[in-house]
């Protein structure tokens, strides 16, 4: 079960797609820039395809010549986008109309040709199952994040509903989704960095107790907390 | 004068990196100096241009017809790939000095948004190609004018990477703070580059 937590939490905090490996930038910064709920629904595509293609890939380790395992790849990705751009015309036209040309460039994601390579090739299909929900939950959790304070700066509004009256219509394009980009991996890495100097030192704390412990219960004396 | 709003409306006022946010990847991570961001855009430029050229025909005369053109992420991802791996042979057979200057990229451009946002564009996909198709009548018209389109985009992208890159370079020699270096510093810098853009897209003509 441990394996299990491990993965879970490298996918959505230790390498968080978004914010720690940087890659599917395309996708992120044109969603932020339009809004929570199109980079919620694009996190949503990511993850639904991701999951998916983790799972076949790893059903198919063992059957894909590794000579040509990056077209092979790719047809299974390229597949997965059109079932899912299918899927969407015919449910939710509005969220396909606001994703436009974005939902084809899947394909083209960093994130899932990323994680076919890394992880599904070499793991068992629970294993990668398991890491395709965490990096797309890592990636909508990013996105949405980021859509929300955009959409609030841009337009005032949270998810389409007006709360202030006011309107910074940078923030509502690239260069508004850049600087929010730029400074939300900036804030992320620093509290990633607080967090693990503290565990460092509340461990070297405790290994030097230990140490002393050790040490002392040879001489025959105890060292209280 | 078509021909001046064409170039205008490619370099500038749609730009692929910091209007479209197309390619981000190759303008965020090649641009450290500037020798490899000309060699990145240069080959994106070709590349680009290429596509367009072999996967106009394609949509118009195969898959049209056969009413297949649901397929075309396949189609098309596939056309690329097979591009890029042919130009790479090709570039290293004729001239080895500019394979070594541009060589390196070709294999990371298959997985480049912006040429698969740029095919998409003159095939009926999207909407946006209506600059070049509203321009003229006829296939083969189109597909010059397609083209050209293409080209120019990719000069765009080219100009946008080397302004990138000049800048990184000036960062290099500044102090940032921890958190900020490397890539966050970068999308600023980036942002500042959008903003100069973003005037561009007020032009009327």
């Amino acid at each position: 079960m441990n394996k299990y937590k491990k993965i879970t939490l490298d996918g959505i905090i230790f390498s968080n797609p978004t914010f720690m490996l940087v890659l599917g930038t395309c996708p992120t910064l044109a969603m932020i820039s339009k809004g929570a709920i199109s980079a919620a629904g694009m996190g949503l595509c990511v993850l639904v395809v991701l999951t998916l293609s983790n799972i076949i890939i790893s059903a198919l380790r063992k059957v894909i010549p590794n000579q040509v395992r990056i077209p092979c790849y790719i047809v299974i990705i390229a597949t997965l986008v059109t079932l899912v751009q299918m899927v969407l015309e015919k449910f939710l036209p509005d969220l396909y109309d606001s994703l436009g040309t974005f939902l084809a460039l899947i394909v083209v994601n960093c994130i899932v040709l990323g994680r076919a390579e890394a992880f599904a090739n070499k793991h068992t299909v629970l294993e990668s199952a398991t890491d395709g929900i965490a990096n797309g939950l890592g990636f909508t959790l990013a996105l949405t994040l980021m859509g929300i304070v955009c959409e609030f700066f841009g337009s005032g509004a949270l998810f389409g509903f007006k709360i202030m009256d006011f309107k910074i219509k940078m923030f509502s394009s690239p260069a508004g989704a850049f600087i929010i980009y730029g400074l939300s991996i900036a804030l992320f890495t620093y509290i990633i960095d607080v967090t693990q100097r503290a565990r460092r030192v509340k461990v070297n704390r405790f290994t030097r107790k230990n140490l002393l412990n050790e040490r002392n219960s040879a001489d025959g004396t105890e060292v209280k907390a | 004068m078509n021909f001046v709003l064409l170039v205008l409306s490619a370099v500038l006022t749609n730009n692929f990196i910091t209007v479209k946010t197309y390619g981000i990847c190759p303008f965020l991570g090649v641009s450290k100096n500037t020798k490899s961001a000309v060699g990145m855009g240069v080959a994106v430029t070709i590349v680009m241009a290429l596509a367009t050229l072999v996967t106009y025909p394609i949509y118009k005369f195969i898959m049209t017809p056969l009413n297949i053109t649901f397929l075309w992420i396949i189609f098309f991802i596939f056309v690329i790939a097979a591009l890029v791996q042919m130009l790479e042979a090709i570039i290293r057979k004729v001239s080895p000095s500019l394979y070594n200057t541009m060589g390196v990229y070709l294999p990371l451009i298959t997985t480049n948004c912006a040429v698969l946002g740029v095919t998409q564009l003159f095939n009926g996909v999207t909407e946006l190609g209506a600059i070049v198709n509203g321009v003229t009548e006829g296939v083969w018209l189109n597909l010059g004018w397609a083209v050209l389109y293409s080209l120019f985009a990719g000069v765009g992208f080219t100009l946008v990477m080397i302004i990138m890159s000049g800048m990184r370079e000036k960062l290099n020699c500044c102090k940032v703070s921890k958190s900020l270096e490397g890539f966050p510093i970068s999308m600023i810098a980036a942002a500042f580059i959008c903003m100069a853009f973003m005037v561009f897209a007020q032009i009327k003509v």
